[in-house]
């Protein structure tokens, strides 16, 4: 076995793999760029290289520093981790002509597998079912119509070298082909200067559903089941689980099988995956094969019980599997969700910076249910532009599928992150949709659920209540704590009533509160005051603590809390509601406040810190699109792009280059 | 027996109800609430006592014996908030427009004397328009012993003001004395002279918000500590300051139990300078982390925002904050921010208010405009503030403590009890590019010398050693361990002694 590893990545997954690497006894080495000096992977390892600028083109993405930090560390293997290096036939062969061994699959593999045609070809040749189509080389729109017409439509038209959406048109019928395929073919050439074309059968409705393998050098192959990532936001998989709730044994056999043939057709060596569109009826169709350790790897280890890292270093070492496909048996159910720096209510814009606080919740196995936490940072670390911006893949495993939701839901929950925007406002509402929980979903779930995007969801029926009592329980406390404040006139304590009207969001909840320490009870009082339903809620929770766990009549619940002026704000579920408990007379007199409508703020552009205006991208009457660059200001010698967040029309312009703003200037005005 | 007891009630009933169900419907009609609304929710449930309910007015003037309301225009009275004893007066728009008369002066300061005979905290609620002309010369008279008992008060007790409606003349001249003013946005405006005598005098146009809106008080002329969205939320925030001050200026701090550890470390710190030393970060992160309970209430929010400066709590005793702010103007020190944290520093050291102080200043800001507007003097009032003060000071360098801005931000020279700093402190004259230019002049022309002239600056003065070398730095800490090393240093000063020399009273650059 090795003594000491590279691992040429950084992030959650050099995280992964420095982790079992260290269970096996092996010295890790990490490397880093510029961004990353104080990176968790940096702190993790037992040496770490510096490589290079932040730019991974600069560091990550050279080979000749990766060998150079090998030799310098005497690492006997590198494990690439996946994205970078991880595909490039290259970088093997680079290693291997070091000495180094590649904790990978041999660059022949990587090579067969890395064309989209040849792949096809391969797959097609060891007899994995394939989407009927055309492999050759399309010359024109007319040879195009003639192969369409052939498999039948709906037919999709496909860059050979592409990815991304890009030279990529599907077309229903003989007119959209003509149309279409020569702009596709443009596409592809504008966009990988290679525009060679393919055609092949749209599967209407498809889902996403992948099968793990892992072979060694003595040509075994096991397939360690599948994995369904048909949650997608263009083409970026947002949730992962597995088993598929589609496939049925005979279905998980035969694509698991086929996988096989294919991996041992090409010598596949290491941990790989078979992706495979499926259609509703369990129809499937090889996609493509990833021949890396792939992101959602966690839910895979979680049903198998295996560590795929383990393996792959094993098997690059020359070590024989340690098991047969009839060991191989899935157990329970396990959701991932990838946890992302971007702000769901703005288009999930990226958004970087400080994670002045991150609080993940506890790893472990509780009630049935285990929650692991993959991650690469740390409260007090920043999200950098230069890489991906996935904060951590958060994993739930519980002996059913519904279950495991569960408990996805309920450590999304304890989740707290705060100086960045996050996704989890949106993970959580799918982990609350009913077509989600159904298991019947395609790769379209978002965009047909969220046609015009995610937005806010108010709080209502039983979270609703939830969030009251919660909020209820909190003002209770801290009123008994405030009358234990000193300097008190002696005398009589000061009492006060014990009825409350929590005001969440628009509604109000009449309730009374009773109880101390940790244990209290919650009466709704209804509208002609009749008492309602008691609540019982118990919770050792503490002013400051940023997370509220508890128990609302005995069902486990956790609530971000954060404070603001006389009230609270919180988030539970994906829902964040700003809550403020009242005495009846407060809420008599609140009634009686103004309501101000919030200024609209969409129809400006402010200046976000106080700074000198470097540049108006954009003249009034301009029409602009959500993302374009509309000026620049600079602030603390810092370059700061500002863009637009919706698509508008420009009104007028109220700064020009050189004008020194305040926070909150308005810059642009919108029509 | 029944009978005049029937008869109190109803008189106070009539008292209630000020100047009538329509003015009052009036009151709300505007947003705002009535002056016994206003107290309910600034005090204890049912523990105001109302003073004067029945107190007129003697003014024969111009019909004025045929416009007699019971309390003329002002409630007074006490109450308790959680517990400890306040005095309070509220404006009553409704009677005559909140305008002061010689009995309703007589109830203020007949409030105020108690308060101060009684060393505890008078609030002000404020809505009126200023003296009640037809009384003339018994009005002035009035207003000029309320402005006497504000002085007397000043530095003793806490003195509150929340400007509830529109306020001029006297009505802005009393608050002004006081410690402390808030205001309501969109119902509250103060000016000496209001947006008519303005067009009248001086031909300028010029709304009443304009002139001397939440907002102008707040940002602009920094006259407003605070601004708040209606009464109500106001009012609960009010209560919410007086949780964090002392009764009077013997009383100490109050404390409120917590269960936020002393010892709680925060390795997030730990990172939070970053590499470059001109990018900034956020000082109120500092804060929050390092206080009890991440609770943090800010005193002139939105007014020089290069300095930070509020109460909080450590081991739930309430403490001051002054901090840089490196997030605007890079936490440089100008006239504003000067003025603003010498007003703080002054208050607290009055009120036996503990000084926390987080420093990264890159120094003074230099330029036409603010040497002019006087900045030797408004720094001066700083530096004056922090050095007279004889509380327990703790000061924590975090990043620059560049020239004179080193000494004036509670330095040791200054009478500093525990300076402390960051590993990431650099404690010099100026910056290392800045000083290498001055000191190697000759080799400004080569940049490959002056580059390398700057290093060797940074490299010999860019930290806290050569300070902490000299004893001006007690000790360099570990970011994380900041709260532990303050609530000690706390503990340890509980008992501190220290008496300036006898004197009338000094004589601050004002």
């Amino acid at each position: 076995m090795f003594k000491k590893i590279l691992i040429a990545n950084r992030g959650e997954i050099a995280c992964r793999v420095i982790k079992t690497a260290r269970k096996m006894g092996i010295k890790t080495v990490a490397v880093y760029s510029d961004a990353d000096r104080e990176a968790l992977h940096v702190e993790m390892a037992d040496e770490a290289v510096h490589i290079g600028p932040a730019p991974a083109a600069q560091s990550y993405l050279i080979i000749e520093k990766i060998i150079e930090a090998c030799k310098q560390t005497g690492a006997e293997a590198v494990h690439p981790g996946y994205g970078f290096l991880s595909e490039r036939e290259a970088f093997p062969v680079a290693l291997a002509k070091a000495g180094i061994v590649f904790i990978g699959p041999n660059p022949h593999a990587i090579a067969a597998m890395g064309d989209k045609i040849e792949s096809k070809k391969a797959a097609a040749a060891a007899n994995v079912s394939t989407v009927p189509g055309y492999m050759g080389e399309i010359s024109d729109e007319k040879h195009a119509v003639k192969i369409a017409e052939e498999i039948g439509y709906p037919v999709m038209m496909k860059a050979s070298a592409g990815g991304g959406g890009k030279g990529m048109r599907i077309a229903f019928n003989r007119e959209e082909v003509e149309e279409g395929f020569p702009l596709a073919k443009s596409e592809a050439k504008a966009s990988f200067g290679d525009d060679r074309m393919f055609i092949e059968k749209f599967i209407i409705d498809p889902r996403h559903i992948e099968i793990q393998l892992i072979g060694d050098k003595h040509g075994n192959v096991v397939y360690l089941g599948e994995r369904e990532c048909s949650i997608q936001r263009r083409n970026q998989k947002v949730l992962e689980e597995a088993p598929s709730p589609l496939l049925d044994e005979k279905t998980r056999k035969a694509m698991g099988e086929q996988s096989v043939a294919l991996a041992k057709a090409v010598g596949y060596d290491s941990a790989g995956t078979v992706e495979f569109v499926a259609g509703q009826d369990r129809s499937f169709f090889f996609l493509e094969m990833n021949t890396r350790l792939q992101v959602e790897h966690p839910v895979t280890e979680m049903i198998t019980g295996v560590d795929l890292v383990e393996l792959m270093i094993r098997v690059a070492a020359g070590e024989k599997l340690p098991f047969k496909q009839s060991d191989i048996k899935l157990n329970g159910w396990a959701v991932e969700s990838r946890v992302y720096a971007e702000d769901p209510f703005r288009n999930f814009l990226p958004s970087i910076g400080r994670l002045v606080k991150y609080r993940p919740p506890v790893e472990g196995v509780r009630e049935g249910a285990s929650v692991r936490n993959d991650t690469g940072v740390f409260e007090g670390g920043e999200i950098s532009m230069y890489y991906d911006p996935m904060i951590a893949k958060l994993v739930t495993h519980a002996s059913t599928r519904e279950k495991a939701i569960a408990a996805q839901a309920d450590a999304l929950d304890a989740f707290y992150i705060d100086g960045i925007q996050h996704n989890i406002p949106f993970l959580q509402a799918v982990m609350q949709h009913p077509r989600w929980i159904s298991g019947k979903i395609s790769t379209g779930f978002i965009k047909e659920e969220y046609p015009d995007g995610f937005k806010a969801r108010a709080a209502e029926g039983e979270e609703r209540r939830v969030l009251a009592s919660v909020a209820a329980v909190i003002d209770h406390q801290q009123n008994i704590r405030r009358r234990k404040i000193t300097h008190q006139m002696s005398g009589t304590a000061v009492s006060f009533a014990k009825t409350r009207v929590v005001k969440i969001g628009d509604d109000r909840l009449k309730m009374e509160v009773a109880g101390d320490g940790h244990s209290f009870a919650v009466t709704m009082i209804g509208p002609d005051d009749a008492l309602g339903e008691t609540i019982s809620i118990v919770s050792s929770w503490a002013p400051g603590d940023p997370i509220w766990h508890g128990k609302v009549n005995n069902r486990d619940v956790s609530i971000m809390v954060r404070s603001r002026l006389n009230g609270l704000t919180l988030s539970y579920r994906g829902i964040t509601a700003p809550v403020h408990v009242f005495t009846m007379r407060e809420a008599q007199l609140a009634a009686l406040m103004p309501i101000k409508a919030a200024a609209d703020m969409s129809k400006f552009l402010l200046c976000p810190m106080p700074g000198l205006v470097k540049a108006i991208n954009v003249d009034e009457g301009a029409e602009v699109k959500a993302g374009d660059p509309l000026a620049v200001v600079e602030a603390m010698k810092m370059e700061n792009i500002l863009k637009a967040e919706i698509d508008g029309i420009v009104k007028k312009v109220n700064a020009k280059p050189g004008d020194s703003l305040a926070v909150d200037a308005v810059i642009i005005e919108f029509a | 027996m029944k009978d005049v007891i029937e008869e109190l009630q109803r008189r106070r009933d009539n008292a209630r109800l000020g100047g009538g169900q329509a003015r009052i419907d009036a009151q709300h009609s505007k947003g705002k609430l009535t002056a016994r609304e206003r107290i309910e929710l600034l005090m204890d449930e049912n523990s105001f006592e109302e003073f004067d309910t029945f107190v007129e007015h003697r003014c024969n003037e111009f019909g004025m014996e045929k416009n007699k309301t019971p309390g003329d225009g002002v409630v007074t009275g006490w109450g308790t908030i959680n517990g400890r004893v306040v005095y309070v007066f509220a404006k009553d728009f409704t009677v005559l427009g909140g305008s002061l008369s010689e009995s309703h002066a007589r109830k203020m300061t007949k409030i105020q004397d108690m308060a101060l005979k009684n060393r505890a905290p008078i609030i002000g609620l404020f809505d009126a328009g200023g003296a009640r002309i037809q009384e003339g010369v018994d009005a002035l008279g009035g207003y000029g012993e309320v402005f006497t008992r504000n002085v007397m008060a000043s530095g003793v007790i806490p003195q509150i003001s929340v400007i509830m409606g529109p306020c001029a003349g006297g009505d802005v001249y009393s608050p002004a004395m006081t410690d402390f003013i808030f205001m309501v946005k969109d119902t509250s405006y103060m000016f000496v002279t209001g947006p008519d005598v303005v067009k009248t005098v001086t031909n300028e146009t010029v709304t009443a918000e304009e002139l001397g809106g939440a907002k102008v008080h707040t940002s602009k002329s920094s006259v407003a500590d605070g601004a708040f969205e209606n009464d109500l939320e106001a009012l609960l925030q009010m209560r919410r300051l007086m949780d964090f001050l002392p009764s009077n200026n013997k009383s100490g701090v109050p404390e409120l139990p917590t269960s936020d550890s002393p010892d709680r470390e925060d390795r997030s710190l730990d990172t939070m300078i970053p590499d470059n030393p001109n990018k900034p970060y956020d000082m109120k992160e500092l804060i929050l982390k390092v206080v009890d309970e991440a609770d943090f209430m800010e005193i002139q929010e939105n007014f020089a925002k290069n300095i930070l400066t509020g109460f909080a709590r450590m081991e739930g005793r309430t403490v001051g904050i002054v901090a840089n702010q490196p997030m605007v103007l890079a936490g440089v020190l100008d006239s504003d921010a000067s003025r603003k944290a010498a007003r703080f520093v002054r208050f607290c050291d009055c009120f036996e208010i503990p000084l926390i102080t987080f420093v990264d200043v890159p120094g003074f800001l230099p330029g036409t405009a603010q040497e002019y507007g006087g900045l030797i003097k408004h720094g001066a009032k700083l530096l004056f503030a922090f050095t007279e003060a004889t509380v327990a000071k703790i000061t924590v360098i975090t990043r620059k403590a560049y020239g004179g801005a080193y000494d004036v931000m509670s330095s040791k020279h200054i009478r500093g009890d525990l300076n402390y700093a960051w590993p990431t402190a650099e404690i010099a004259v100026m910056g290392a590019k800045g000083a290498a230019e001055i000191i190697y002049r000759a080799d400004i022309g080569d940049p490959a010398k002056i580059a390398a002239r700057i290093e060797e600056y940074k490299a010999r003065f860019a930290n806290p050693f050569v300070a902490a070398e000299r004893g001006y730095i007690d000790e360099v800490i570990l970011p994380h361990g900041t709260r532990r090393r303050i609530c000690r240093g706390l503990n340890m000063l509980r008992n501190k002694t220290l008496e300036n020399p006898w004197k009338k009273h000094d004589n601050i650059p004002l």
